[in-house]
Order: structure tokens, then sequence, then C-alpha cells
């Protein structure tokens, strides 16, 4: 279990970390999501007491990182596959970080078996692909055979074997009871992976939910109505007491209402329909209109104007209710209220 | 403490396991000792040539040591990288997660590097000796005459010292590039400058190297007016070195890794 408290960091003027308080619980693999720059690194360097916290705490099991007797027994971390001298072997590597926490020899050969490194076990790390580092890393994090596990951005640099492998990984340590906190830039990697989630976005924390919490309020599926005559369309579905939500561009979006009722609805009154089309938001873009006012790093296609790619086609969230109330369903209100 | 001795071990697995450590030592010993006889061979030659008052004041066990000043230089590397290796990487992270406890950590660290610098350089120390006295024949000194075997020890306690300070003040620095563009220059030419010219003598004589290469002789100099004795010159390099340690431990408690 670890336990953050009010945490904040600043580096200078810079807020990377703003007052973050949520636990990470055992048992369950708990994603860490934000955009790029949101402090994820940061706040795992702060777990580790590697970087000291301008404010706030973090606990583990109730202690300070620095009062673990042999940390790595506690906690298994990788956090930058590259954070190794690449001079030295892998098993030199991972007997330096045993020895220093009181952990037999016998162990780094399992570890390396188990992370399939066992062939380049005398090899200089140097000489290592992406994978094989962050495979390295992985073994280094499970080498005292830790409660706690807590992994930034594991996929990185793996082939499509090594996120199925890690994802398998993830979900076993788990189901053996232990804390799996893991960070990612990638809803989709997530929803197949954590059962918790956490996003922050420039520090701050934006939602702290379940995954099947957040799959449920977001994975919204509606019907996308488009009209000539807008005003009438309106009206007929007002009548017949169906609540229909503006989009982007004229288009009317309505919630838990079948296509074809809609359909045979518009042709009883003789509105012309331009397009009646069933829609499905993706999580991808639930998160992404999450975070998107905490993005600090958008990308921009030649100049143009406004949003980049970092933003979704279309927003998620309704620009707003025309028949007033709210949505049916309560879509979102969950993490909306978690924001202010 | 249990955590003590694991971590030294550790460390020990840290030093043996990279080729730094080899080829700086090595080029250490072999600087040292070759440029020892080398220098040793030609005064041997030139000693009926020299003036008498240098013929006096001859010290032959300080002549062995004459390589020492190049020597020094790899020992200086040894140490910046023994610190830097770990910064350089973003090792630091992984060591210091496995040991959070800095003090501990950098107190292990120093102190593996530490013996075997001293290990090696007591070997290094008696070859020079040995080696040097050889090549000067008739002129040699012996490991029996007074002030000589603390010479030659002080031989290995110089250069050990030399790369304590190293460490520390990698320790302080980080970056091996800053810490040897400030080091090396420091020590082959500032100190030296600082030592010969007779206006900066009386400050330049309180460098740590400066200070510290009086544990190797046994015979004054002529006109030598250094109002400290071998112990003392090497207590003051001492103290540079605590100091330095002391400030590099303060910045490592303190700064985000
Ligand atoms: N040592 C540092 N000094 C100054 N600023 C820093 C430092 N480390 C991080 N920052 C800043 O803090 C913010 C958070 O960075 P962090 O690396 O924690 O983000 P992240 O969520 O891990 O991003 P990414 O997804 O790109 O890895 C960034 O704006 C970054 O520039
Ligand atoms: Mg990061």
């Amino acid at each position: 279990m670890i336990e953050l408290m009010g945490l904040t960091k600043h580096y200078g003027d810079k807020v990377a970390v703003d007052g973050l308080t949520f636990t990470v619980r055992p048992g369950i693999v708990t994603g860490f999501l934000g955009p790029n720059g949101a402090g994820k690194s940061t706040t795992m360097r702060m777990v580790l007491g590697l970087d000291n916290p301008t404010a706030g705490a973090v606990r583990i099991y109730g202690r300070h990182y620095r009062q673990l007797k042999d940390p790595l027994r506690y906690v298994g971390a990788l956090l930058d596959a590259k954070a190794m001298h690449g001079g030295r072997s892998a098993a030199n590597h991972l007997l330096c970080l045993a020895r220093s926490n009181g952990i037999p020899r016998t162990r780094v050969d399992e570890v390396l078996h188990l992370v399939g490194l066992t062939s380049v076990a005398r090899k200089r790390s140097k000489g290592f692909s992406l994978g094989m580092g962050q495979r390295l890393g992985i073994a280094a994090a499970l080498l005292g055979d830790p409660r706690i596990l807590m992994f930034d951005e594991p996929v990185n640099g793996l082939d499509p074997e090594g996120i199925h492998w890690i994802r398998h990984l993830m979900k076993n340590l788990a189901a053996q009871g232990r804390t799996v906190f893991v960070s990612s830039h990638l809803m989709s990697e997530m929803a197949l992976t954590a059962e918790h989630l956490v996003v922050i976005g420039q520090g701050r924390l934006l939602a702290d939910t379940s995954m099947a919490e957040f799959i449920r309020q977001n994975s919204r599926s509606y019907v996308r109505l488009r009209s000539p005559d807008r005003e009438r369309l309106l009206d007929v579905l007002h009548r017949a007491g169906v609540r229909a939500v503006a989009g982007r561009g004229g288009v009317l979006e309505v919630d838990g209402v079948p296509a074809e009722r809609l359909g045979e609805l518009a042709a009883a009154q003789q509105v012309v329909l331009h397009e009646l089309s069933p829609q499905q938001a993706s999580l991808e873009e639930a998160f992404m209109q999450l975070t998107a006012g905490a993005v600090e790093y958008h990308a921009h296609n030649g100049g143009r104007p406004g949003p980049g790619r970092g933003m979704p086609p279309r927003p998620v969230v309704p620009e707003r209710a025309l028949s007033g109330g709210a949505p049916p369903g309560g879509w979102g209100a969950g993490w909306q209220r978690k924001r202010s | 403490m249990a955590v003590v001795g694991q971590v030294l071990r550790a460390e020990w697995v840290k030093i043996r396991s990279v080729r730094s450590t080899v080829w700086t030592l090595g080029t250490a010993v072999v600087v040292t000792v070759v440029l020892g006889v080398v220098i040793c061979t030609l005064t041997r030659k030139d000693f009926d040539g020299m003036p008498e008052e240098r013929r006096l004041a001859f010290d032959p066990t300080n002549m062995s040591f004459a390589g020492m000043g190049l020597g020094q230089l790899a020992m200086i590397v040894f140490g910046v990288l023994v610190v830097s290796n770990e910064y350089g990487t973003g090792m630091i992270r992984t060591s210091l997660a496995a040991v959070p406890q800095r003090g501990v950590f950098l107190f292990c660290k120093m102190l593996v590097a530490t013996s075997l610098v001293f290990a090696v350089g007591l070997a290094t120390s008696f070859a020079a000796f040995f080696a040097g006295q050889a090549a000067l024949g008739g002129h040699r000194a012996h490991l029996g005459d007074p002030g000589v075997l603390r010479a030659v020890v002080g031989g290995a306690l110089y250069m050990t010292m030399i790369a304590l300070f190293s460490m520390a003040v990698a320790t302080m620095l980080r970056s091996p590039m800053l810490s040897l563009g400030i080091l090396m220059p420091f020590f082959f030419l500032i100190s030296n400058i600082l030592g010969n010219v007779s206006a900066t003598r009386r400050i330049g004589r309180y460098l740590p190297d400066q200070a510290g290469s009086k544990i190797m002789q046994v015979v004054a100099p002529v006109n030598d007016e250094t109002p400290y004795g071998p112990w003392g010159g090497f207590g003051i390099m001492a103290v540079w070195t605590v100091a330095a340690l002391l400030v590099g431990y303060l910045l490592l408690d303190k700064r985000d890794a």
C-alpha cells in the first residue's frame, strides 16, 4: 500500500506535482495516467525518496521510504531503463543490488530467468536493445520479491510480445496480492491491465476511480442525427419525450434511444434526415477530454491553429443539453465532480 | 550495523565489475613506477655533474617518487569515475533506491574505493622505491634508513588521499567532465605554478597536494622553510579532504537524485 498525502513538488517556479492525495491499494493493478509532463515520473521519484517533496508526504505501509530496512524487499521499481551502468554485466548489475539488500545470490539467476535474459547475463548492458534494458530493469524491480511494484511506462520500447508479457506479469503480480502501480499515457493500454485508475494533469488529481466505473461512465453510446430542419426535428423529439443534445456542427446527439425508434419518429412527422448513425465514444477520447485542459505540450499540425492531434475530433462531453436537466445516466458526472 | 556490511559488499561488486577500475589503477601504477625509474636512471648519470649543494640535499627516496606527479592524474581519474559513474548513467537512482540512507551509501562507496586505492598505492610505492633505488645504484637509500619507510608508506597514503579528495569533489559536482576539468589542471598546473613562484609559495604550500607530498620527503630541500613536517603536511591534506567530503555529503543528502 502506498499513501500519498498532499504530495507537492516545485522545481523553481514550476509546479510539477500539486497536492496529490490518493492511495494505491494491494491486490490490483492501479494505472497512473497523465499526458506528457503531468508529473507521473516526479511522483514516483518522490515515492522512492529520490526527490524531496516540497510539501506533503508519502507513506509505504505507514513508513517513509528512507525508514525501510532493505527497501528492495518492500518496493521494486522500474523508473528508467537506462538507470544502470552500461559497462557492467546484467548479472553484476543485479548482484550489486542484491548484495546491498541482503538478497541471496541465487535470486539473481532466478529473476534473469524470469525476464528471459539468462543467455545474456554475462554481457554488458551497454549493448542491450531498449527492450532488453527494460527487461533488466524489471528484473531489478522483482529482485527483492517485493510487496509493492512500481513501473514507469514499462511498455516503452517493447515489441508486441513483450507488451503482452508485461501485461500478464502485472496482472499476476496483483493476483498474488501485491500492490502494482504503473504509469502510462495510453488509456487503451490501461483498460486492458488496470483495475483502478488515477489520472493527473499538470500535477493535479483529475480522477481516482475504478476502471469499471470509468468505462461505465465513459464508454457512452449515442445516436447522431443531422437534419436540414434542425428546429423541427428538435420539436418532434421533444414532444416524444426524447432528450437531444447539440453536438458540433449542428448535429444532434441522443443517448439511450435506439436509432430505429428515432428514424421512425422522424419519418412519422416527415422530417428529412441527412444522418442517423449510432456512435461509440472511445475511452481514449474520454481520457483526452478529461486531460485536455491539462495538456502542456500540444502537437500542432503544420501550423494550423486550433486543437492539434492531442484533441479528440469531437467533444465527448456534449456542448450543452438543449432540453435542459442532467443527461440521463449522469454521464461523466463522477469524474467531473472530482475535477473541481 | 548489518546494513553497512551489505552495502560494503555491494560497492565491492560495483567497483570490480567495471573496466575503468582496472585501467585507471593500472595506469597509475605503471606511470608512477616507470617514470620514477627513468628519472632515477638519468639522475645517476648526471649525479657527478651536479653542484655541491644539490648533491648534499639529494633525496634518493623522494627521487624514486618522481613519477607520482603524473601517476596521480590516473588516481584522480579513478576517484572521479568511481563517483560520477553513478551520475553519468542514471545508476544513482537505482543505487539510492536500494540504499536510501545516503550517508551510509557515500561512506561505503568511499571506504571500498579508498581501501582498494591504498592497497594499490602500497604496491606502487614499494615497487617505485625498490626499482628507483636499483636504478640509482651507488646513490641509493635503504628502507632501514631514518625516515625512509615513513616516506614509502607515505607515498601510498598520498595516492589514497588524492583519490579520496577527487571522489569528494566528484560527489559535489556529479559531472565527470566538470570534475576532471577542475581537478586535472589544478593538480598538474596551478598547484605547481603557485608552489614554484616565490610570491605565491606561501599560499601554494598549503594546497592539498603540495602539503601532502611532504610526507614522501626524507631530506629537506635547500633553503627549505616549510612550516610543517611530513605528518603536518599530510594532516593539511587530510583537512582539505575531510572538508570536501563534508560538503559532498551535505549536498548529496539534500538534493534530488
Ligand atoms: N529535475 C527537474 N527539474 C526541473 N523540472 C523538472 C524536473 N523533473 C521534472 N520537471 C518538470 O516537472 C514536470 C513533470 O515532469 P514528469 O517527468 O514528472 O512528467 P511525466 O508525467 O512523467 O511526463 P512523461 O509522460 O513525459 O514521462 C515537467 O514539466 C518537467 O519539465
Ligand atoms: Mg515520465
